[in-house]
C-alpha cells in the first residue's frame, strides 16, 4: 500500500535563514530534508535549490550535496578514518581537490567547530568524547564548504554540556559564516534559543510556519500534535488562565521574570 | 535493621586510560571515588550527572559487570566479588543500556524475552507464562510475534525491560535508556519503569541526563567525578542550582525561574520543580 509521507508541501528557504524543524516521529520531517539536497526525488512537484531544479534529469545532484550538506543523527557512527585528516578530508578529497585545498579545507572545517588542526590531525577519531567524535563528524561536512547545513537532531544522546557545545558551534556557524542552517530537533527549549523560523511539520504536511513567538502561541494545537512548548512558555499560558495577566510571549526564563515582576507589582499595588 | 538491596561500601574503581594530547601515556583514572550508597528495596533512584562523572561506572558495579578496586558492593547479601555468586546478582539486578539496537537479540520479540528464563534452564511451560506477564507488564503483548527490528526506539527499550523482568529480578538498572529516543519513546520507557516501580515492587536505579526524568524519583543521586556530589529528595537536590549549573547540569526552566525570583525578594519556597506548583504560588487565589 502506497502512503504519501509528503502531501502538497510548498515552502521557501531564503539564503541565510536560521530554521528549526520540528515534529513528531513520522511527520514526514526526515523525507523532507532530504528533499533539500536530492537524496529523495519528489513523486509530484519540484524542488529547487539555488534555482537549480532537482527533478531535472540534467541536474548534477553531486554538485548539489556539496552546497547542502547534511549531517545525520548520530554522524560520529559513520566516521571510518584511521585519523581525523583522513576522515574530515574524506568528502574535499572525491571531489577532486589539490591535496593543499584538502588540507586547507580539513584545517577550516576543524578550527570551525573549535579543533586545532595541528593538534588533532594525526589522532583517532575514535580517542574523543561523543560530543567531540560528534563535531569531528560535522566538520566532515563543513570541509566540503556547504552553504546549507541541515543537522538531524545533532545533540541526540549528548549530555547537557555536550549539547551547549555542538549548540553553540552551530550558532557560531550561522552567525559568523552566514550558513544557512536547518535544524531538526526535539527540544522545544533549544529551536526557542535559536532559530528565527520554525517549521512544524504534522502528518506529511506543514502544519504551522512563522517565529518561535508565533509558532509556540499555539499551545493546544502543538499538544494536539504530541508537541509541545517550552515549560517556561507553558507556565506563561497557565499563569494567564488562572488569573494573572501576563504576556504569554516569552521564550526564555530572563523574559518571564521580568514579565512576572512587572505583573506581580502592579497587582500588588492593586492597579489589577 | 533491614539491609539494603544493594550496597556500596567505601568502593573505588581505578581504570586506565590515555588522553587525547598524550595517547602514548597511561593515566590512571579514579572513575569512582569513596563511594557510599544503599539502594533500598522498592525505591526509585535517580543517578544523574554528565558524561565521565562515573555514574555509568556506578552501574556497572550493581550487578557486577565491574568489580571495585578497592571496597566493596554488596547486592542482597552477596558480594560481587564472590566469582561463584555472579549468576545469582545477575539475576537479581538486571540492566538495560542505552542502545535500542544493541541489545535484541532473536528475530521475534517472545523469543527475545524467552532468552533470559531459557539460560537459567527453566521449564518452557513456566517460560511461556513468564514471557506474556513481562510482556503485559511493559504493554508490549500485542507485539510477541513482531521482529524487534519492526519496533520504534521507545518499543524496543520496553522489550530489553521485559526481558529483564522475565528472571524475575529485584532490581533493574537503567543506563541512560532515553538518551537515544525521541519525546515520545522516552514518555513510553519512564511511564513503564515508574509503573513497574509502583505495582510490581521492582527497585529502580535510572541513570539519565535529563532532569525531567529525575523529578518523580524517591531519591536522586548527582554524581561528579567519580563522586557523589548531591544526594536527596528531587526538592532537595533542585534547591542547588548553583551547584547545578557548575557541575554542567541543566535545571527545570521553572525551578530557574523560582530560584531568580526569589533573589529578587520574591517569598517563594526553593526547589519548585513543576509548572503547577509555580501556578499555585503566584497565583494564591486559585
Amino acid at each position: 500500500m502506497a502512503k504519501a509521507a509528503l502531501t502538497d508541501v510548498s515552502i521557501t528557504i531564503d539564503d541565510g535563514e536560521f530554521v528549526g524543524l520540528i515534529g513528531h516521529t513520522g511527520s514526514g520531517k526526515s523525507t523532507l530534508i532530504q528533499h533539500f539536497n536530492g537524496l529523495l526525488l519528489p513523486t509530484k512537484g519540484r524542488v529547487f535549490v539555488d534555482g537549480v531544479d532537482l527533478t531535472n534529469r540534467e541536474t548534477k545532484l553531486r554538485m548539489i550535496r556539496q552546497k547542502v550538506g547534511m549531517v545525520f543523527q548520530y554522524p560520529e557512527h559513520q566516521l571510518f578514518g584511521e585519523t581525523i585528516l583522513e576522515d574530515v578530508g574524506f568528502g574535499p578529497r572525491n571531489m577532486g581537490l589539490s591535496e593543499a585545498e584538502v588540507i586547507t579545507r580539513v584545517k577550516d572545517a576543524l578550527a570551525l567547530v573549535g579543533f586545532d588542526y595541528e593538534a588533532v590531525k594525526d589522532r583517532s577519531p575514535f580517542e574523543l568524547s561523543g560530543g567531540q567524535r560528534r563535531r569531528v563528524a560535522i566538520a566532515g561536512v563543513l570541509a566540503m564548504r556547504p552553504s546549507v547545513l541541515i543537522l538531524d537532531e545533532p545533540t541526540a544522546g549528548l549530555d547537557p554540556e555536550g549539547r551547549e557545545e555542538i549548540l553553540d558551534e552551530i550558532k557560531a556557524l550561522h552567525h559568523k559564516w552566514g550558513i544557512t542552517v536547518i535544524l531538526v530537533t526535539h527540544s522545544m527549549e533549544d529551536v526557542a534559543r535559536l532559530v528565527d523560523r520554525i517549521v512544524v511539520m504534522e502528518k506529511g504536511t506543514i502544519a504551522l510556519d512563522g517565529t518561535p513567538v508565533e509558532v509556540f502561541r499555539e499551545v493546544e494545537r502543538l499538544e494536539a500534535m504530541g508537541l509541545g512548548v517550552p515549560q517556561i512558555t507553558e507556565l506563561m499560558h497557565e499563569l494567564k488562565k488562572h488569573g494573572l495577566h501576563v504576556n504569554t510571549d516569552i521564550l526564555s526564563v530572563e523574559q518571564a521574570e521580568e514579565e512576572i515582576i512587572r505583573v506581580l507589582e502592579l497587582r500588588d499595588h492593586g492597579n489589577v | 535493621m533491614k539491609q539494603p538491596l544493594i550496597r556500596f561500601e567505601d568502593v573505588n574503581f581505578v581504570y586506565r586510560k590515555s588522553t587525547l594530547e598524550e595517547p602514548e601515556i597511561q593515566q590512571e583514572w579514579l572513575a569512582l571515588q569513596n563511594i557510599n550508597l544503599d539502594i533500598n528495596e522498592g525505591e526509585f533512584v535517580a543517578v544523574l550527572g554528565h558524561n565521565g562523572s562515573g555514574k555509568s561506572t556506578l552501574a556497572k558495579h550493581s550487578n557486577a559487570l565491574l568489580l571495585p578496586s578497592s571496597g566493596r558492593v554488596v547486592v542482597g547479601g552477596l558480594d560481587t566479588q564472590d566469582g561463584e555468586r555472579v549468576w545469582e546478582i545477575r539475576q537479581m539486578v538486571g540492566m538495560v543500556f542505552q542502545n535500542p539496537d544493541n541489545q535484541l537479540v532473536a528475530t521475534t520479540v517472545e523469543e527475545d524475552v524467552a532468552f533470559g528464563p531459557e539460560n537459567l534452564g527453566i521449564p518452557s511451560k513456566e517460560i511461556q507464562a513468564r514471557v506474556e506477564e513481562s510482556l503485559a507488564a511493559v504493554g508490549m503483548l500485542d507485539y510477541r510475534l513482531h521482529s524487534p527490528h519492526q519496533l520504534s526506539g521507545g518499543q524496543k527499550q520496553r522489550v530489553a525491560i521485559a526481558g529483564m523482568i522475565s528472571m524475575r529480578p529485584k532490581c533493574i538498572v537503567l543506563d541512560e535508556p532515553t538518551a537515544m529516543l525521541d519525546p515520545e519513546g522516552r514518555r513510553e520507557v519512564m511511564e513503564t519503569i515508574h509503573r513497574l516501580n509502583k505495582e510490581e515492587g521492582i527497585t529502580i536505579m535510572h541513570i539519565t541526563h535529563h532532569m525531567d526524568e529525575v523529578i518523580d524519583a524517591d531519591r536522586v543521586v548527582v554524581m561528579a567525578d567519580g563522586k557523589i556530589a548531591l544526594q536527596g529528595s528531587p526538592r532537595d537536590v533542585f534547591t542547588n542550582v548553583e551547584t547545578l549549573r557548575k557541575l554542567h547540569l541543566d535545571v527545570p526552566q521553572v525551578t530557574a525561574l523560582g530560584e531568580r525570583l526569589r533573589r529578587r525578594g520574591y517569598d517563594l519556597p526553593q526547589g519548585i520543580l513543576t509548572v503547577n506548583e509555580m501556578v499555585m504560588h503566584l497565583c494564591p487565589s486559585e
